[in-house]
């Protein structure tokens, strides 16, 4: 086989990237108990796979990702709340108003880099907690939003109480993004993007517009962000301050080192490792929890750079 | 004829200090120039100048007659100027193939297409491969760049620059760092680069330079010394001083 046939082959769709998506069914079956708990970690896995493209595959290097989980939930909450029930469109506003403020804090902070780049994230995360504590009228402040009503999806799929439900829809969501994600990173654009991370002068003296694809996958990325935000407000109908928080941005960065950063599926296996082991860790020491994870985090970044894929990946190669 | 490059009193100061001294250069259509000069002499930053990395202080830079000054790097990039760097500038972890052809595919105008899978462009793939060939890499295509040796990686950077079709091609030390067994194959690519691509050489290598180079110019202190022939820049006195007189430089 010839070299150029090897990278043509490349973007094809293998076996193995089916498994998640039999696991994610399978579970619906055998976990019936634990739905609303699966319906949270593919929100996760969600939030996850919106920060892989810009960490990962373009080098963004963020702690401040929850804004846009944030405003995603926060817009998708007060729609329900005010305009309408409606879930589908209760997404896009969440997935407009997140790409709109991932658009306008990207035209500033995208002209940084590094460390200088690093806190500006976080101070945006920070100013967005604060308004949205003050906006009081609008988001319930430090009590919360409450008072959705989120209506059945096509006015036919009722949300019901043992969250079978969300968890489909949550599913349904994931897969659509899953799809725009793998296209977008085989993309020209994508690989662009890796381009960028790997070497950005280079890129510059090859003619790409730098700036442009930076702003253009953050904004993209926020959007899906801000639909993950709008998932989690529309299943639990209630959207409290911590999804702004600085540590679900931390939690998040945490989530996809633990699976491996820019490969797409890093996301579905930190994200869902994370949130079963914290779920089981709290169960057994709800008090030390946290240390387990602190250490396993530890050990994983020491010994397994590429988080748990990569460590597959060096055991399959063997 | 108007050249391929010109620069009309190219100035740049940092506080004080001048590193671009009111340069006047041409580049001709299909030219095999070379610009030498001692360490420190501004060489890079007049490549930076013109590639737009660094903005001037004064003058102009025109690219075929059109005045480019103003504009952004990659603009300047998609007109026909392509460079390489005097250090390794490479997508290091990607493919020695993808590493040309991201090149390709920006200048093509499809680099921002977010649909299409970079790998189903055969053709995009294909003359990247030919232009390996043609670099006597394409046995490496596969590997990661950072896996190759250091002469390689520097024919990457050449590759890389071709992939961009330019008019005219700025190569900042090619053979810099790569030891003598290895910077044949490099001078021989060079030497075999397209007539029609006007070429800027930095170099150190003495050999190379006369070996290569139709004309030559020498840069001291930001300013133009002499620019000549190589036998009338060799036979310069001047020359000979500041430059030639103190042996090579690393």
């Amino acid at each position: 086989m010839s070299p150029v046939d090897t990278l043509i082959r490349r973007h094809r769709l293998r076996a193995v990237e089916l498994l998640p998506w039999a696991i994610a069914v399978g579970a619906y079956f055998a976990f019936a108990d634990y739905l609303s708990l699966g319906s949270q970690i593919l929100i996760m896995i969600l939030f996850a796979l919106s920060l892989d493209l810009v960490l990962g595959y373009a080098g963004i290097v963020t702690l401040g990702h929850s804004a846009f989980f944030g405003v995603g939930a926060y817009a998708a909450g007060i729609y329900a709340v005010r305009v309408s029930g409606e879930p589908l469109s209760g997404l896009c506003v969440g997935a407009v108003a997140a790409a709109a403020v991932g658009w306008a804090s990207g035209l500033v902070i995208l002209r940084t880099h590094g460390l200088t780049l690093l806190m500006l994230t976080l101070a945006v995360t920070s100013l967005l907690a604060e308004a949205a504590n003050k906006a009081n009228f609008l988001t319930g402040g430090a009590d919360g939003l409450q008072g959705m009503d989120i209506d059945p999806i096509f006015g036919v799929f009722r949300f019901d109480l043992f969250g079978r439900t969300a968890y489909l829809y949550c599913l349904v969501v994931l897969f659509l993004a899953w799809l725009f994600a793998r296209r977008l990173v085989h993309s020209s654009f994508g690989r662009s993007l890796v381009g960028i991370r790997e070497n950005t002068a280079r890129m510059h003296a090859i003619g790409s517009p730098v700036r442009r694809r930076l702003l253009t996958i953050y904004t993209i990325s926020a959007a899906l962000a801000g639909i993950a935000g709008a998932l989690l407000a529309q299943t639990t109908q209630f959207v409290g301050l911590t999804v702004l928080g600085f540590q679900r941005s931390g939690e998040i960065v945490i989530m996809l080192v633990f699976g491996g950063i820019g490969r797409l599926y890093g996301a579905f296996v930190g994200a869902g490792v994370y949130m079963i082991a914290q779920d089981q860790l709290a169960k057994l020491e709800p008090v030390f929890w946290y240390f387990w994870i602190g250490l396993l985090l530890v050990l994983l970044v020491m010994f397994a750079r590429g988080g748990l894929l990569g460590l597959l990946d060096r055991l399959l190669r063997r | 004829m108007t050249p391929a490059l010109e620069t009309i009193g190219l100035h740049r100061r940092f506080g004080a200090l001048i590193v671009a001294n009111d340069i006047h250069f041409r580049l001709e259509a299909g030219a095999r120039h070379a610009l030498i000069g001692p360490n420190g002499a501004g060489k890079t930053t007049f490549i930076n100048l013109i590639t737009g990395r660094l903005a001037p202080s004064a003058g102009r830079i025109l690219l075929a007659g059109t005045d480019i000054t103003a504009l952004s790097q990659a603009t300047r990039v998609r007109r026909g100027l392509g460079r390489t760097f005097q250090i390794n500038t490479l997508f290091r972890g990607l493919s020695v193939l993808e590493n040309v052809a991201l090149a390709i595919a920006e200048h093509d105008g499809h680099g921002g297409d977010m649909l299409r899978p970079l790998g189903a462009r055969r053709a995009v793939l294909e003359r990247s491969y030919a232009l390996l060939d043609r670099l006597r890499i394409a046995g490496d295509a596969l590997v990661p760049v950072q896996q190759l040796p250091y002469g390689k990686q520097r024919l990457v950077e050449i590759a890389i620059a071709l992939g961009l079709q330019p008019t005219v091609l700025l190569l900042d030390e090619p053979a810099a760092g790569v030891p003598s067994a290895e910077s044949a194959i490099i001078l021989e690519v060079i030497e075999q680069l397209p007539h029609d691509i006007a070429v800027l050489i930095i170099e150190h290598d003495m050999e190379l330079v006369f070996r290569f180079a139709r004309r030559i110019t020498v840069l001291v202190q930001g300013s133009v010394l002499v620019e000549g022939t190589p036998a009338e820049v060799a036979a310069d006195p001047r020359v000979r001083e500041v430059y030639l007189g103190e042996g090579r430089h690393g």
